[in-house]
């Protein structure tokens, strides 16, 4: 018996060894503090929690700084009399734990005014209550999920949380753009797969919703597990049915592999999805035959305004290592707007903690020309501007097809 | 029918993945009776062996002439890291209680994927990407890219068949060389009882370390196909595909090379044919079909063949040395 007892002994331990890394915290908090200022200011720390290591750390690391960006032009310009502004950054590794341990920390820093992230819309629904209860704002820039600021029942939208706003638009409207864009493009039978987080699931609702209010067809609904590799099965069920183009919910680590594999195994039809597959990474994990897949992504593109053109220079100038990548504006609009709320809120107060609730207030009511267009909150906390673009794979690189206001 | 072809070849491919691990995992069991839980880590060494000589060598190019020198900067890899560990890690523990290996053998899986993870992009002279996320594996001519259709309805990924072809060449050069060869001769010896093999004049340390590195080999072609086929790696790419290997191992007798090859296969066929199947089932039972079920069947498929036959499906090799 010794032989089957090493056997089952050793499945065991490795069972044992998987729950162990399971648990293990990976990657630290990326602490950065800002130049400038005079040193006897007092001090309020914008807080950032993204994805600054792992898959999406492209994106997060893109938040980071352009958050950072924008603190420190404030406290160049002086923009809060009597107050210097810090970075505080946490990693969330995209996950909802490990965010709601960073959200967790910045709430007990007593120095934290107000939060710019999460990136993840699974994250956020952790992040939310935690920095309500110490009255901190919190503004992503690239939060869709519907529910974070309308609540779970659509027909009755109740706001969940006073704390929370976001600067780009929700899956409501990224997915029937989506719809509309195909089926206005031709295309009638479509596939759908997601990763069965809460991002990739309530795209693909919104969007099967309008695809099929337009009088098209969903020829095959799959989905995928985020933590494999290989897609041959969902492939191969979807590839009967002979979709004309299938609409992925999810992020790019998935999407483009998937994207590839599709079309290797003989799925020559284009993969569109949200502005989780908005990323230079999309294309090199899809590889040559991504040619024709397409993002929709919110906002014009950032290089197609003055403002925004301004806000890539002056990023190239700061010479961060890494690019501002989908969400860079919006992170650098979320933190301008919290910093337009502070000018009211923080100036005359007496510490950051006693700022806080007027903060909540102030930043309801900001309105400001921002690189992404126009920044204002309605009553849900979500902004005002409705436009988004469909960006297709052409020759190797993004390139904006059609930028549209949603109505 | 076309679906049916289409499953086979699915099933084919990941099945000679499995088994092109597999023999690594029973060729050590075999010899040393050590189940070898960072053989999965020795694969993704292997890839990213090959994409470290690709990096530095090739940057930029497609051409096919590049694979055979990525297979062999994978296979270099791959051989390096299990002689390393042998030598470091298994030699010193040779005579140990049987757990203290099997715990180390854990221990180094955990700083293999560790070192990979925080090390790939600094090591010295290179300007290789942060391994903390997925890295684009290169796509080479011929063997990536679009389809090709042999039959009406079935279109075969370039990448599968590749891996079929690599696997069909290894069983033939690893029976060659368990057969036909004074080592491989030598670790059969060895196998059957090391003691009266040491006495014939084999170098049982030589045969131990050649174990290692004909598993490491074929690993690292593995990785190779693992990369092309899905055109990315990471850190974290050895573990399932270790853990399925080592249950193809199980599956087909572990000890057993041959019981290692069918049981990769049967576990890669198993996989693809009832995900599909399944899902075809009326209501109550479709819902178990569908690829987020395909772990929960290769695992149930080894607990049914374990029960009803615990030598697995060619028999293990039988040991049982006091």
């Amino acid at each position: 018996m010794p032989k089957r007892s090493v056997v089952s002994v050793g499945a065991t331990l490795l069972a044992a060894s998987l729950a162990l890394s399971a648990c293990g915290s990976r990657g630290g908090s990326d602490n950065s503090s800002t130049a400038g200022g005079n040193s006897s200011a007092k001090v309020a720390k914008i807080g950032v929690i993204a994805p600054l290591s792992g898959d999406l750390a492209a994106l997060g690391l893109g938040i980071k700084n352009s958050v950072d960006l924008a603190i420190k032009q404030a406290n160049e310009a002086n923009a809060i009399p009597g107050w210097k502004l810090e970075l505080a950054a946490e990693d969330d590794q995209a996950t909802a734990d490990v965010g709601k341990n960073a959200a967790t920390k910045l709430a007990g820093d007593k120095e934290v005014i107000g939060v710019v992230g999460t990136l993840n819309s699974s994250v956020a629904l952790q992040v939310q209550p935690v920095l309500a209860s110490a009255n901190i704002v919190q503004v992503s820039p690239a939060n869709t999920g519907v529910s974070l600021t309308k609540g779970e029942d659509a027909a009755n939208p109740k706001r969940p949380f006073p704390t929370y706003f976001r600067t780009c638009t929700t899956d409501a409207i990224q997915g029937p753009f989506a719809a509309r864009y195909l089926f206005n493009s031709g295309i009638k039978e479509v596939a759908t797969v997601h990763d069965k987080k809460a991002y990739g699931q309530g795209l693909v609702e919104a969007f099967t919703a309008e695809f099929k209010n337009l009088g098209g067809t969903i020829v095959a609904a799959e989905t995928i597990n985020p933590d494999e590799d290989k897609y041959d099965a969902v492939v191969s069920a979807i590839k009967p049915k002979a979709p004309e183009a299938v609409y992925y919910g999810g992020e790019y680590p998935q999407g483009g592999p998937l994207s590839q594999q599709m079309k290797s195994q003989g799925l020559d039809v284009p993969l569109m999805g949200g502005d989780g597959l908005f990323d230079g990474k999309f294309i090199e994990l899809a590889g040559s035959t991504s040619e024709g897949d397409m993002a929709t992504s919110v906002g014009a593109p950032t290089d197609s305004t003055a403002a925004g053109k301004t806000f890539l220079d002056q990023y190239k100038t700061a010479g961060y290592s890494d690019p501002s990548a989908a969400y860079g504006g919006y992170a650098y609009d979320a933190a301008n707007a919290i910093i337009n709320a502070l000018k009211v809120s923080l100036k005359d107060a007496a510490s950051v903690e006693a700022a806080r609730p007027n903060t909540v207030t102030d930043l309801g009511k900001v309105s400001f020309d921002g690189v992404t267009g126009k920044v204002a909150f309605d009553e849900f906390g979500d902004t005002t501007t409705k436009v988004l673009t469909v960006y297709k794979v052409t020759g190797g690189a993004w390139k904006a097809e059609k930028t549209d206001e949603f109505k | 029918m076309e679906t049916f072809l289409q499953q086979l070849i699915n099933g084919l491919t990941l099945g000679s993945l499995y088994a092109l691990i597999a023999v690594g995992y029973t060729v050590v069991y075999g010899i040393v009776q050590l189940i070898n839980f960072a053989h999965g880590e020795v694969f993704m060494i292997g890839a990213f062996g090959a994409l470290a000589t690709y990096l530095l060598l090739f940057q930029g190019q497609t051409a096919l002439w590049i694979l055979p020198i990525m297979i062999i900067g994978a296979m270099v890899a791959a051989v390096g890291t299990a002689v390393a560990m042998e030598r470091v890690a298994y030699r010193p523990l040779r005579n140990a209680p049987r757990l203290a290996p099997l715990i180390t053998a854990i221990g180094i899986s955990v700083f293999l994927q560790e070192f990979i993870r925080l090390f790939f992009d600094k090591i010295p002279g290179t300007n290789f990407p942060s391994a903390k996320a997925k890295i684009p594996f290169p796509q080479i001519d011929v063997v990536t890219g679009k389809a090709f259709s042999p039959l009406a309805g079935v279109q075969i990924q370039r990448a599968a068949v590749f891996t079929i072809a690599m696997m069909a060449l290894s069983a033939l050069g690893l029976w060659y060389f368990i057969n036909k060869t004074k080592t491989g001769r030598g670790m059969q010896a060895v196998s059957q009882d090391p003691d009266t093999a040491r006495l014939m004049g084999i170098n049982v340390d030589r045969i131990i370390v050649a174990a290692f590195a004909v598993g490491a080999a074929l690993a690292g072609i593995a990785g190779v196909a693992q990369g092309l086929q899905i055109t990315n790696i990471n850190f974290k790419m050895g573990f399932i595909a270790g853990l399925k290997a080592f249950t193809a191992a199980v599956l087909g007798g572990i000890g057993n090379i041959q019981g290692a090859v069918i049981g990769g296969l049967v576990l890669g066929m198993a996989e693809a044919m009832i995900t599909q199947y399944t899902g075809m089932l009326p209501d109550p039972f479709g819902q178990f079909g569908g690829s987020s079920w395909k772990d929960v069947w290769a695992f149930a498929l080894l607990i049914i063949v374990l029960v009803f036959r615990p030598q697995g499906l060619l028999g293990a090799k039988v040991v049982d040395r006091a």
